[in-house]
């Protein structure tokens, strides 16, 4: 008898707590971002591919499906400390593939060198170069991502990829940049 | 409210949290007069000295300005006109270092005084009473008066505010070191001062005037009393001396007691705050009709003989400042514009005054022995002593801020609340560790502000991102969708049974049969090498199957190439002479004679004798265009070319090359040039061919694959024309054709169809060219060992 | 010659670290002096040598994290921590104590933190309490005042016991310790503590020799001298008045409130105050900026709470000082009494005003 009331009171028990669970699964369930989304909040948004996937998007989506974490060549260190944080997982140096060089940059074309061709247009991902077949292009600085995409497919190579320049407006307190002039 | 008066009367103010005490030095100079500075040899204008948009130029080099001169036009209300200090010329437009901290160029205006100094023509205006509120905001504006205490905020914005304004503060704490220039100013000019309070009473009229002076400036202060003496509602209040009461925020909270929210401007407390100096400008601009053209600096430090306050024109570089004070550069070598607090090093004495530098301090090695230096660093841990936290005026915690800039952690740096420091250095001041802590906040200020700019930009290229791909799909749907619907009629069509229908059925059969044709070729491609490059292909095509594939594919190309065929003959045949032109461009005979032969060539394009250098131009570019092209290619070649060649192959390249040279070195007429060089060229791939073939029959992997390379040599050492011709074996005959014609010398009666044809091959050469080279770039890359 | 860079405020007041560390320590002289005067050289020779192993340990580590050796050893820093050590330890407890206690203050508690300004704990109060863990009967072994010692002790004598645990005439710590009576004589807390066990009241305990007239033989003035060392401190604003204030206010409070509801089983207020280890602590150990709370309002609640903790361990731990202990705990909370006060900043969170 005093068997059957234990495994009663058990079995009640396990049908509360399991109600409980199902109703606070379903009550509270949290609707926080997918980890792909997190991870493309992370990522610098130039769109380069460096990575080997057609945007920053697609590489969030297959970092977070288990892909290695070092592949996003202008967010450099920083970036890929930002996922292992967000990922939990041991920071990584830059794949060795990519440039370790990721300070900003945007693309200029040489206009008297354009041809017209059309193809940097193609090529840019984030539709930052204006022109038009047979028409001189050029790119809108504002929306270059500096990602370089349009370099490579210019047959004329008149694409060039220029530092952005330091001014007073984005200066960043480095004194030791600062020219000092020598005196005797 | 009321209290907030009557406290004032009682004399008694609030106090502001923390706040220090270094020594004043005012001594130095409060006592000697205002020297007035020579001209110098030039005046070095920044166009921007303000916060705000530059205005735009209104002169240019070369121009003879009178003192006085707007040099730049203010368009929006955040940027302020600057004008010519004295009369001269303008030598230069130019960049130059700015007094900033970065050392930074910016553009400026190079003027060189002519001595005269004649004034442009003024009108004084006595009272201004008669003039509109409107009118003399608009003075203030065209004189270009920006906050002359340090933060260069544009003047007329802050006295055409439209909220009510209880209080109007006069900021004449002047509570850095060293600083004496708003102190003899009030000494010395204290009914302008005066005049200048009343004008923004009269524009603002605030409930109270309210004049912050530090304790310390007697003389100021009895000055002040003098010349108000009989204004009721203006209250002369001495506060304590403590650095940094002269900040906006701590006169604010010392005199009213209010706190400023971060974030927001005094306005939205009913309060306006303007220095003395601001004061001073505003009389002479509104009165005098003086624009802002000199300024009281303070020239102080031990390191000068005779340290004094000058009025000193806007854009005088320091160095003559500082000379005419008694300064020995060689033995001294630190120069600060702004007090000891919070000015910054100068990277040269050549940097002008603007219109926010209130002093110019040249310390001795005693006096000022900078912990910070980049070559001198004293700096040790922080031992968490909390000194720092006790003396900050905006109540944050430096140490705190300091280790969370140090670990960029900028969530962290944001909930410390970095944004709301004021950057006074009394933290860093009192720093047992001479931590340079103000740095540290500045760095991470520049990081987080950039960091910002980052996040949008990044935000705008994933929402661009985004919306090209969509672009991109749905061009793919419409694609689809046009091809359906194309496919659909003409299905209809060939279902009606004429005899267009069947052209149009036989055409697709046809089309059928090369697909197939191809297919074989393919296979036997693979079958006699394993070699896949589409080169080798057309150069080893023997049977009619492929021939007839071949002329598909060019016809193709020659469509897709010819998309845009209006003149298209015309450019194409320009190519081969806008070389030669490019060889021989100094020669402007030359091309006059290269438009007479482009005349008598195609007589059937609309090229004219007036449309002649557009042609040209375009030419050119097509040219360069091309060699550019050709470059690539031949980089690529130079990467992958063997040492050994098939002899017969080097010969004919040879053969080839004095050829070429020949046609560089004559360049008299043109015309017989263009037609040798295409007969050349129809040699060159006549040979070229017939060794192809020759190879090809041979059907050895070896030859095949030399015969690949000496392809690849020679059209990198022949012209265009070969290339298209070893390419497009099918046209061959054609280009025989030509040849023919063109050797026995008769220019003139080259039909329009052969013109045609070279076009195509031209067109055709140029984008196979192109590809090639890209092909060979990225093969060479793969497999630098073909051979 | 070049104009130089740098970065503003260009000018700088002129103290250091290692000058306020030099500060600290010639303020523990008169504390010093007095323990001299009533305990003979024990101490003097416990504080050279935790130096000397301070010294040592400080530069070894520093030379194996690749550091600047000569700024870091001399900021004074590991001579302070040493000397405080030294001054709390008992007078003839043997030498590896000071020598072991020292080591695992400047390379465990200190360095291994990522060094000065880093360590959570104060490095010298968390080797006392290691010490007082792992040797406690070495740790205990108190000398009492030198005028209630049956036998003088020179310098030589105090050498010889230290190093090797006997004096040159063959006596052990233990017999040193026992008085002419025949009884071991402890330290004034100690004594209370044992004798409210046996049931004594407090009155009766105040009989005992080693309390003497006012608050314990010698004890009274080393802590005197502590607290005059103190104000010069605070004089020179060396340490900041918020810290050693609410310390003591803390402890007088509760011994206040304790005494009040049973003066027979609790000291009064002045003991507490002068006894043990509190003017040290409250002025030389609470104070330690590192491992203590940073601002104004946080160094109250520090100091209120290490009162508190001395207090209470005191009346009902099982040991008899508390200051090591309450100090460690108070360095635990600092960082989250740090979070729960810090300042508002100018312009933030205002009352909305009418």
């Amino acid at each position: 008898m005093s068997t059957v009331i234990a495994i009663l009171v058990l079995g009640v028990i396990a049908a509360l707590f399991g109600a409980l669970l199902g109703f606070a699964s379903v009550q509270f369930k949290v609707q926080g971002d997918p980890l792909a989304e997190q991870l493309d909040a992370l990522l610098p948004q130039t769109q380069c591919g460096q990575c080997g996937y057609p945007g920053c998007k697609p590489y969030a989506q297959a970092v977070a499906n288990g892909e290695a974490i070092n592949k996003c060549a202008p967010g450099g260190e920083d970036t890929i400390k930002k996922i292992a944080d967000l990922m939990g997982v041991e920071v990584q140096p830059l794949d060795e593939n990519h440039e370790a060089d990721n300070s900003p940059k945007v693309a200029f074309i040489i206009e008297e060198d354009c041809i017209g061709c059309t193809k940097c247009i193609q090529a840019c991902p984030v539709d930052a170069i204006i022109g038009t077949t047979k028409q001189m292009h050029t790119i809108i600085t504002d929306e270059c991502t500096g990602c370089d995409l349009c370099v490579a497919p210019c047959p004329v190579d008149c694409i060039e990829m220029i530092p952005v320049a330091t001014t007073t407006q984005n200066w960043q307190w480095d004194l030791n940049s600062i020219p000092v002039v020598q005196i005797n | 409210m009321e209290s907030v008066i009557e406290r004032i009367e009682r004399g008694s103010f609030w106090q502001f949290h923390g706040g220090i005490h270094p020594p004043e030095q005012k001594f130095l100079t409060c006592t000697k007069p205002i020297a007035s500075a020579q001209i110098p040899e030039q005046l070095i204008i920044p166009i921007r000295q303000h916060i705000g948009q530059a205005g735009n130029l209104v002169v240019k080099v070369g121009d003879k300005v009178l003192k006085g001169q707007i040099l730049s036009a203010c368009d929006s209300p955040m940027s302020v006109p600057i004008h010519a200090p004295t009369s001269g010329t303008i030598t230069a437009i130019q960049s130059m270092a700015i007094p900033h901290p970065s050392g930074l160029s910016e553009a400026c205006i190079i003027l060189t005084p002519d001595g005269e100094d004649t004034w442009k023509q003024r009108h004084i205006c006595p009272d201004f009473h008669l003039l509109s509120k409107i009118q003399i905001i608009e003075k203030i504006a065209n004189a270009g008066i920006s906050g002359m205490g340090g933060a260069g905020f544009p003047t007329q914005v802050k006295v055409s505010t439209l909220a009510k304004i209880d209080y109007l503060i006069i900021n004449a704490a002047e509570c850095e070191p060293y600083i004496t220039a708003d102190d003899l100013l009030l000494q010395e000019h204290s009914p302008t001062i005066l005049d200048g309070i009343k004008i923004i009473d009269h524009l603002l009229s605030p409930k109270n005037i309210l004049i912050g002076i530090e304790e310390n400036k007697t003389e100021a202060t009895d000055a002040l009393k003098k010349a108000t003496a009989d204004i009721d509602h203006i209250k002369i209040c001495v506060i304590p001396t403590k650095y940094p009461s002269g900040g906006e925020k701590q006169l604010i909270k010392i005199l009213t007691g209010q706190e400023v929210p971060s974030g927001v401007l005094p306005s939205s407390l009913g309060m306006v705050m303007q220095n003395v100096a601001t004061c001073f400008a505003i009389a002479d601009a509104v009165i005098n009709d003086t624009p802002l053209i000199k300024r009281v600096v303070t020239i102080s430090g031990q390191a000068l003989e005779k340290p004094q306050n000058v009025w000193a024109l806007i854009g005088t570089p320091v160095g003559f400042l500082t000379r005419q004070c008694g300064y020995n550069n060689s033995k001294n070598r630190h120069l600060i514009m702004g007090g000891p607090m919070m000015g910054f090093s100068l990277p040269h004495d050549q940097i002008p005054v603007i219109k926010t530098t209130n002093c110019i301090l040249a310390p001795s090695e005693i006096e000022i022995a900078s912990p910070f230096s980049s070559t001198s660093s004293k700096e040790v841990e922080c031992i968490r002593c909390g000194q720092c936290a006790d003396v900050c005026p905006a109540q944050l915690l430096p140490q705190e801020l300091q280790w969370s800039a140090k670990a960029k952690d900028q969530a962290q740096l944001a909930k410390l609340n970095l944004f709301d420091c004021i950057e006074c250095g009394a933290c860093a001041y009192v720093c047992p560790s001479q931590i340079p802590l103000v740095h540290y906040y500045r760095v991470a200020k520049a990081e987080i502000r950039q960091q910002k700019l980052l996040d949008i930009k990044a935000e705008k290229a994933k929402v661009r991102f985004e919306a090209r791909k969509q672009r991109l799909e749905r061009e793919k749907v419409a694609r689809a969708e046009k091809h359906k619907k194309a496919a659909e009629a003409r299905k209809a069509r060939m279902n009606t049974d004429t005899s267009a229908a069947k052209s149009e059925k036989s055409a697709v059969a046809d089309a059928l049969a090369r697909v197939k044709a191809k297919k074989a070729q393919a296979s036997i491609k693979q079958n006699t090498a394993e070699n896949d490059s589409e080169d080798a292909t057309t150069t080893t095509t023997t049977t009619s199957a492929a021939e007839s594939s071949n002329t598909s594919t060019v016809d193709i190309t020659v469509e897709s190439v010819a998309a845009v065929d209006d003149g298209k003959s015309q450019v194409a045949n320009a190519i081969a002479r806008a070389k030669a032109k490019k060889l021989a461009q100094k020669n402007q005979a030359q091309i006059d004679s290269l438009d007479t032969l482009q005349n008598n060539e195609s007589p059937s394009s609309l090229t004219s004798s007036q449309a002649a250098p557009v042609v040209i131009d375009r030419k050119a570019k097509v040219a360069v265009a091309v060699a550019k092209a050709k470059e690539k290619k031949r980089q690529a070649s130079a990467a992958n070319s063997p040492s050994s060649q098939v002899d017969i192959i080097d010969t004919a390249t040879k053969a080839l090359k004095p050829n070429a040279v020949n046609l560089d070195s004559v360049s008299d007429d043109k015309a017989t040039q263009a037609i040798d060089k295409k007969a050349k060229v129809a040699a060159a791939m006549v040979k070229a061919k017939a060794q192809a073939k020759m190879k090809a029959s041979l059907g050895t992997e070896t030859s095949f694959n030399n015969l690949e390379k000496s392809t690849t040599n020679l059209e990198s050492n022949i012209d265009l024309g070969a290339t298209s011709e070893c390419d497009v074996p099918a046209q061959v005959k054609n280009v025989e054709a030509a040849k023919t014609k063109k050797t026995q010398g008769e220019p003139q009666t080259v039909s329009n169809i052969d013109t045609k044809n070279l076009d195509r091959k031209t067109k055709i050469a140029a984008a196979i060219a192109k590809a090639k080279a890209k092909k060979l770039a990225a093969s060479s890359d793969k497999s630098p060992t073909s051979e | 010659m070049a104009f130089w860079i740098a970065s503003s405020p260009h000018n700088h007041q002129k103290n250091e670290t290692s000058s306020l560390m030099r500060l600290v320590v010639y303020a523990t002289i008169p504390g010093i002096f007095a323990q001299w005067y009533f305990f003979g050289w024990g101490n003097l020779i416990h504080i050279s040598l935790a130096v000397a192993a301070a010294i040592i340990a400080e530069f070894t580590v520093l030379a194996l994290r690749n550091k600047k050796i000569t700024p870091q050893l001399f900021d004074g820093s590991a001579i302070l921590t040493a000397v405080l050590l030294g001054i709390s330890l008992p007078a003839l407890a043997p030498w590896w104590i000071s020598v072991i206690g020292s080591l695992f203050a400047i390379a465990l508690v200190k360095q291994l933190y990522g060094g000065l300004g880093h360590n959570p704990f104060n490095p010298a109060m968390a080797a006392y309490v290691m010490l007082l863990i792992s040797f406690p009967l070495q740790m205990t072994q108190w000398q009492p005042p030198l005028s209630l010692l049956a036998m003088d002790i020179q310098l030589s004598d105090t050498l010889a016991v230290i190093f090797s645990g006997y004096t040159p005439q063959g006596y052990s710590v233990e017999q040193i310790r026992t008085h002419i009576d025949g009884f071991t004589m402890a330290t004034p807390l100690d004594t209370v503590k044992t004798n409210m066990t046996l049931g004594l009241t407090v009155v009766e305990s105040m009989q005992a020799p080693t309390i003497g007239k006012h608050f314990g033989v010698g004890w009274e003035w080393i802590n005197a001298g502590f607290l005059l060392g103190g104000l010069f401190l605070l004089g020179k604003e060396a340490i900041p008045w918020s810290t050693p204030v609410s310390f003591l206010l803390s402890l007088f409070i509760c011994s206040f409130i304790a005494f009040m509801i049973s003066p027979d089983s609790n000291a009064s207020t002045m003991f507490h105050w002068f006894t043990g280890a509190t003017m040290l602590g409250a002025f030389f150990i609470i104070t330690d900026p590192v491992s203590g709370a940073t601002s104004v309002k946080g160094r109250l609640v520090f100091g209120a709470l290490a009162g508190l903790l001395v207090f209470l361990i005191r009346k009902f731990g099982g040991y008899p000082d508390a200051v090591a202990f309450a100090v460690l705990l108070c360095n635990m909370a600092a960082p989250l009494i740090d979070q729960y006060t810090r300042p508002r900043t100018y312009g933030h969170d205002l009352e909305v005003k009418k």
